[in-house]
């Protein structure tokens, strides 16, 4: 998992927000610069689900600091990736 | 300012019909929604059998999107929401997320609690230490006001969005409650209507009072057996009704079809005094309960031709009769046409009001009157307060003007809706 690369990782996140995201074509174009809320359209509510479900697809455990920087695709590479590496 | 009020709209989910055609046709032919409930038999409850709507997923999907479905655990507030958004189309008013605010109609849609599956749910995780696991969909799914506001942000409601709770008298409260703002000119349509949960964790409660019938565990559809010398106790029930009301003005301004005119009612409280408590009804509240709504509405009590009872299949039911003859001062061959609905349904508790209140105006619109199944044995003491023709075992057709409708709840409050035939 350590070795994973971003193409892989951006996929994987991709198909964790689906569900959630309002903007269909922002999905399809999703990449390292994409925001959640003001790219995807997400319910901001729905924030708390999407880290959840990252939690489980990577088995991992965001700390409550972590989540308030989960706003973006990046931010959220960089979260699992972290916690991925600490293992 | 006093305006005249109709309904526009009307929606149900019930035990014996979701949507109104199927429960227009259940009701002319006296269809049982009681069935066998199995959860109710491993759980070991006195009563196993129960009303409950049935809506498959395809059925789930019309009315809530999939990301709203994930994780969706409150059959109340879906109940809810399938009869509130269909009497909202039946009135032929827009839906869609594109609406603005209609800052000119509201909501006041009852529930006697809400969500318990879901919130059983999240107190597990609690408990478990998992509060953090809990994710967004707790609150909008077990807060008392859910089914408003789910409403609300469906149909772009913009007036008052709220919800109210009086036990087994909501619904009929809520019409009541919404005929007032539009009466007052606070509102030009108001959503009216009431939900019940389904489910062991809503039904233990009255399982444990010894107040639901377990003779019929093997014969579900002749368990609900209001006014009948063998009743022996409720069965429960669940489901929504809803009624779009609206000012006579506006529903003829848009050209709406008019179900029938609300000319007003009453509501009040025995204030668990005399013969009432917390679980048994104050006859003299009831009484002036029926005849304060009768003077509210501006007719003789003579004139009314048909009433659509509370009568719930326990003891009480005869007294409840009792009551009518005495507030409205008729007997006999004099009584009016009597009918209860709960002998198809069971009692729907909370939601019961407002799937009954539907039943009666679908009975003014059409001209009829709809059977009282699990009523051959008709209580003697029943019979001697209103000539046993006066409560219809088979379905009549009959033009109808006048109908009384009335719910009494735990509180000892209770509830009365006078309904006339648009003309």
């Amino acid at each position: 998992m350590k070795t994973m690369d971003k193409e892989t990782l951006i996929a994987q996140l991709k198909e964790i927000v689906k569900p959630y995201a309002k903007d269909q074509d922002a999905l399809q174009n999703i990449n390292e610069h994409t925001d959640f809320v003001k790219d995807l359209k997400i319910n901001s509510a729905n924030l708390v689900d999407v880290i959840l479900d990252v939690e489980e697809q990577f088995n991992i455990v965001i700390d409550n600091e972590a989540m308030e920087h989960m706003l973006n695709v990046k931010s959220a590479m960089e979260i699992i990736e972290a916690k991925l590496g600490g293992q | 300012m006093n305006k005249r009020v109709v309904v526009t709209g009307l929606g149900v989910a019930a035990p014996n019909g979701v949507g109104i055609p199927a429960f227009t046709e259940a009701i002319k032919t006296g269809t049982s929604g009681i069935r066998h409930d199995a959860e109710l038999a491993a759980l070991q409850f006195s009563c196993q059998i129960a009303g409950k709507p049935e809506v498959p997923e395809s059925l789930q999907l019309q009315y809530l999107d999939p990301l709203e479905l994930r994780s969706f655990n409150s059959n109340g507030i879906l109940y809810g929401l399938i009869a509130g958004m269909d009497a909202w189309k039946d009135a032929q008013l827009p839906t869609g997320p594109e609406l603005a605010p209609d800052w000119d109609s509201g909501t006041i849609f009852g529930a006697g609690s809400a969500g318990v599956d879901k919130l059983r749910e999240a107190i597990y995780k609690v408990d478990a230490l998992n509060v953090r696991r809990l994710g967004s969909t707790v609150v909008p799914q077990t807060m008392a006001s859910g089914i408003s506001a789910w409403l609300g942000g469906k149909l772009a409601l913009a007036n008052q969005v709220t919800t109210n709770s009086s036990a087994c008298t909501t619904g009929a409260e809520s019409v009541l409650m919404a005929y007032d703002r539009i009466r007052n000119g606070y509102a030009k349509r108001m959503l009216a209507g009431s939900t019940s949960d389904a489910g062991p964790y809503i039904w233990g409660g009255f399982d444990g009072l010894k107040v639901c019938t377990f003779k019929h565990n093997d014969n579900p559809a002749a368990g609900s057996r209001p006014m009948s010398a063998s009743a022996s106790g409720f069965v429960p029930g669940s489901g929504a009704g809803a009624l779009l009301l609206e000012s006579l003005e506006s529903a003829l301004e848009r050209g709406a079809t008019i179900y029938a005119e609300v000319l007003g009612g009453h509501v009040n409280s025995g204030a668990q005094r005399g013969d009432g408590s917390m679980t048994a009804p104050n006859s003299i509240a009831v009484q002036r309960c029926i005849r304060e709504a009768v003077k509210a509405a501006g007719i003789d009590a003579a004139d009314i031709d048909a009433i659509n009872g509370h009568l719930t299949a326990t003891g009480k039911d005869a007294l409840e009769v009792e009551n009518w003859s005495i507030a409205l001062d008729r007997r006999g061959k004099d009584f009016p046409y009597l009918n209860a609905l709960k002998g198809m349904i069971g009692h729907c508790l909370s939601g019961s009001g407002s799937i009954e209140l539907v039943a009666a105006v679908l009975q003014l619109h059409e001209g009829f009157l709809f059977p009282n199944i699990n009523c051959e044995d008709l209580h003697p003491e029943i019979a001697a307060i209103a000539d046993p023709e006066k409560i219809p075992r088979q379905l009549i057709y009959k033009e109808l003007n006048l109908i009384a409708k009335a719910s009494f709840g735990f509180g000892d409050v209770n509830a009365c809706v006078i309904l006339k035939k648009y003309k």
